[in-house]
């Protein structure tokens, strides 16, 4: 986030796109909710389900799925027609804008209106309540992001945020949030396969001599795989050792049953977890881990907080906390590595990292501080973005919808969207062991439009067989309107009905997330 | 910056404050039951009124300004007896059987046996040891002695699963109301004299839950003062002031909520949110707060396991660990480090992550190294 949460209070205007706030990020939602009801902050939802925080939205704009990008668009045309872009901004600080004005043209609220549903003049609603705002907030999350477009989608968020100059102020910027508690601090720690710790990109020589020379190792000068082209790289036998840490692909990743035969036809397999997930199963070595209240270290949230973790009880039998297992075996692989603990390790990552230099575990016991925090008296960034953005001036990068990759057509006459629910997180491993939670919420219930659900003569709690091109599941319906016709909903988090064994993966070029989002889909009654 | 006197004392203060602020600022102690200060929730309870000279009543510190001169005493012979009446009505109002509880069963009057026969009430209530009536009525010395619980036929709702609303023990202070309304702002508990009641209500309005807007985040509960909201998995198992308080991060969404974890006997029964911390200013949801059982699952991997004929068996460490680093190694040198590769996790902490791609990179020798939430 470019924000903090605190911030959120204070905004004037939301939009929220692609993220189902008050389920996957309770808390946060909080704070806009109080915002809309203390202030009068006006909140626009762009989303295609009634989530629940449509009932606080001023607009609520619901596109056909995979439309985002027009609707962004869209709201940049009227803006601009409007006048309100912020020139000044714009001109001393941003760059290409003309290229952006030219796309920009065509996006006429009739022609978005044509493309995704979105009434017109919801849409110059929208667009007026950002563009006057005195500052503005943009949230979004994976509705955004897992489309064979979403990195465009993000662009033109950024594009919206600059062409009316609401970043780098307090409370007014463009906001991913974080859906796994530590995804920033895997992030910020290197595990991408282009950069290093701090985003120190490994292509370059002077950033790889710097690690050489601190990891006593000499490092491949060559970008790595993602884990979406590690997995074609392990049917085609390029891949063939792999080393999975608390993570379960089998369930959470698009296309499942490819995702097994990929794990399965790999040579060697370790997965170490905190459950024999079904990950694990596949694994030719289990390594038993403890879990988050086991140990000690640091996690980072989704504002660049660096918070601390700490130990309360032992782990169970033999479990053992990831950082001491990973330094046992690297000991046993040659690499010799002392650390007598998490806080020895923070102080190697300290030393490494620019935009965590600042950061130490006494700091942290008073404290938790968010990066940038370059030195010992360095107070941590709020937001980012103040003076000049990270590259200088803010590159406004022009793009165009794109249909997304499967249309419905045919047999296949709906469109299947996947997401998170409030009562379980991921792929269960955690939450399906939590009573309470189970009880409110233990089966997938795909949702259903009344209107769909009397044409396929499907009533609510039944079963329905659903089908895409790569798989069949069947699964209980729940018949609502929080979906519009001719879509269907369905939670990714059950291994018993996962929905990833539906979706697509047809990935983003550049991000490499699959295109979860929308696929086409065949519903029948189960006799 | 005004001035006035409190207690004798001169106090500055920024105007437009409360006295009650001002004196929490200035660590004077006026005590609330119903004030929450995130949700400007105050005046309900009249426990907090104060001696403002020039008024003939006693004002409530919680809503009334300060003001420049005002000479203000929080701690007189009348201001301790208004508060002792009000606690007096406060505490015969419902079931604060407590006290009986702390003493003999000899002792117990027939409504008190009679109470312990409700549901929820075969053991002192949970609120005991960190109740804010209790704590009072103790600083007040209002009699107990002769304290008889009301018996009346007060609402129970124990039909969900994670909480337990026990209307015998409300004192109507609406800090849940505010709680929800407010600060988590799910709006699922109506206001007062709302819709909703069913039937007539003793005393006429209780704070029931509408579960059809009810996100079980538990926010109500912990805003309760007194032992009317508890947790259903809790109870009996972890007391007030039993076993150990530690503050950590919560594992599950990127929010990263600030939260104390309960621990008795090696085993975490609870889990609070941290009040006045960042990110969450001591707000949780439903999985922060009541998501913590699968930390003693009885199914948590607690031995190495190694493939061997095709199924799982279990391995020491030595063993797992001399395979595992084995396999990699040979393997590299067979093909080169790029044909292996390893995945990070969202759910371990920053020095494990990097530990991981430091393993991958270094050890390996590749840059195959990724996470699976690529958000
Ligand atoms: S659990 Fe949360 S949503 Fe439900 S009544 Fe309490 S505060 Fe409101
Ligand atoms: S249930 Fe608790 S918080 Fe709610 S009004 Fe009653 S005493 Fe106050
Ligand atoms: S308590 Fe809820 S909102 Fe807070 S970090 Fe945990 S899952 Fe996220």
């Amino acid at each position: 986030m470019t924000n903090s949460i605190a911030e959120m209070e204070e905004a004037d205007a939301f939009i929220v796109i692609g993220s189902n706030t008050s389920e996957t990020h309770p808390v946060i939602s909080t704070f806009v909710k109080r915002a809309v009801a203390r202030r009068g902050a006006d909140l626009v939802v762009i989303d295609p389900r009634r989530i629940p925080l449509v009932e606080h939205a001023a607009v609520w704009l619901r596109q056909r799925p995979g439309t985002d990008l027009a609707v962004i668009n869209g709201l940049m045309h009227v803006i601009l027609r409007e006048n309100l872009a912020y020139e000044a901004f714009i001109q001393e600080r941003c760059e290409n804008f003309e290229a952006l004005r030219a796309i920009l043209a065509s996006y006429t609220p009739e022609k978005v209106e044509a493309i995704s549903c979105v009434a017109a003049e919801d849409l110059v609603k929208a667009a007026l309540l950002y563009g006057k705002a005195g500052s503005a907030m943009i949230l979004y999350t994976m509705g955004i992001t897992q489309h064979t477009n979403g990195t465009d989608n993000v662009k033109a968020l950024a594009n919206l945020a600059m062409l009316t100059g609401q970043v780098g102020r307090r409370a007014a910027g463009v906001n991913p949030l974080r859906g796994q508690n530590n995804v920033q601090g895997g992030c910020d720690m290197g595990a991408l396969p282009n950069v290093l710790p701090g985003y120190q990109v490994v292509i370059d020589a002077a950033v790889r001599e710097k690690f050489e020379a601190l990891w006593k190792m000499p490092l491949s000068p060559q970008v790595g795989l993602t884990l979406t082209e590690m997995l074609p790289g392990a049917m085609e036998g390029k891949i063939k050792g792999l080393f999975i840490l608390g993570e379960n692909p089998a369930v959470s990743d698009a296309d499942s049953a490819h995702v097994k035969k990929a794990l399965e036809s790999l040579d060697f397999l370790v997965v170490q977890d905190i459950f024999l997930t079904e990950t694990a199963r596949l694994a030719d070595v289990v390594l038993p881990a403890a879990c988050f209240a086991e140990k000690d270290g640091t996690f980072t949230n989704t504002e660049r907080r660096v918070q601390r973790v700490r130990k309360a009880v032992d782990p169970p039998g033999k479990a053992r906390a990831d950082w001491e297992i990973l330094t046992d075996l690297a000991g046993r692989m040659g690499l010799g590595w002392q650390y007598d603990g998490p806080e020895a390790i923070f102080r190697e990552i300290a030393a490494c990292t620019p935009s965590y230099a600042g950061i130490t575990y006494d700091r942290l016991q008073k404290e938790s501080l968010q990066w940038p925090c370059t030195h010992a008296e360095h107070p941590g960034t709020p937001f980012l973005h103040k003076e000049r953005f990270a590259r200088g001036r803010g590159l406004f990068f022009p793009v165009e919808h794109e249909e997304p990759y499967e249309l419905p057509e045919g047999d296949y006459p709906l469109i299947l969207t996947t997401g998170r629910i409030l009562y379980q997180y991921h792929t269960r491993t955690m939450t399906g062991r939590c009573s309470g939670l189970n009880d409110l919420a233990s089966q997938a219930r795909v949702e259903l439009n009344p209107a769909d659900a009397q044409a396929l003569s499907i009533a609510n709690r039944e079963l329905a067989r659903l089908t895409t091109r790569r798989g069949s599941i069947v699964v209980q319906v729940k018949v609502t309107d929080r979906v519009g016709p001719g879509v269907v909903f369905m939670p990714f988090h059950f291994a018993e009905a996962a929905a990833n064994v539906l979706t697509v993966t047809a990935l983003d070029p550049i991000a490499k997330i699959p295109e979860f989002k929308v696929c086409a889909v065949r519903v029948e009654k189960t006799a | 910056m005004s001035k006035f006197s409190m207690n004798g004392r001169e106090i500055s203060f920024e105007a437009g404050r409360t006295i009650l602020q001002v004196a929490t600022e200035h660590s004077v102690e006026i005590p609330t039951l119903c004030h929450l200060q995130d949700a400007d929730h105050a005046q309900v309870c009249r426990i907090c009124v104060v001696e403002v000279a020039g008024s003939d009543r006693l004002l409530p510190a919680c809503a009334t300004p300060a003001n420049e001169g005002m000479e203000i005493h929080t701690d007189t012979l009348r201001v301790r007896e208004a508060r002792k009446t009000v606690l007096e009505m406060l505490v015969a109002s419902g079931q604060h059987t407590c006290f009986a509880w702390n003493r003999p069963r000899e002792t117990w009057s027939e409504a008190h046996r009679r109470s312990a026969q409700r549901p929820w009430h075969d053991r002192n209530c949970p609120a005991d040891g960190e109740c804010r009536l209790q704590e009072l009525i103790v600083e007040y010395g209002v009699d107990t002695e002769h304290l008889v619980p009301q018996d009346m036929d007060f609402p129970l709702d124990d039909d969900t699963p994670l909480m337990v609303r026990d209307f015998s023990r409300c004192i109507l202070c609406g800090r849940c109301v505010a709680a929800c309304n407010v600060v988590q702002v799910n709006e699922a508990i109506p206001q007062p004299f709302g819709r909703r009641e069913d039937k007539p209500l003793p005393r006429g309005w209780f704070p029931l839950a509408d579960y059809e807007r009810c996100v079980h985040c538990g926010e109500c509960v912990q805003a309760c003062p007194v032992g009317a909201l508890f947790e259903k998995k809790a109870f009996g198992l972890i007391g007030p002031g039993e076993g150990d308080r530690i503050r950590t991060t919560c594992p599950y969404c990127g929010v990263g909520c600030q939260m104390w974890l309960h621990v008795k006997d090696g085993r975490v029964l609870k889990v609070t949110g941290v009040e006045g911390a960042v990110p969450n200013e001591g707000r949780l949801c439903v999985k922060g707060r009541f998501g913590y059982d699968f930390i003693h699952a009885p199914d948590r991997l607690t031995v190495p396991l190694v493939r061997e004929n095709g199924v799982l068996r279990e391995a020491g460490w030595e063993e797992a660990l001399e395979l595992v680093a084995e396999r990699f190694l040979r393997l590299r040198e067979a093909h080169g480090g790029d044909c292996l590769g390893g995945l990070s996790s969202a759910r371990v902490t920053n020095e494990e992550n990097y530990l991981m791609q430091k393993l991958v990179r270094a050890g390996f020798g590749t840059n195959n190294i990724d996470h699976c939430a690529r958000l």
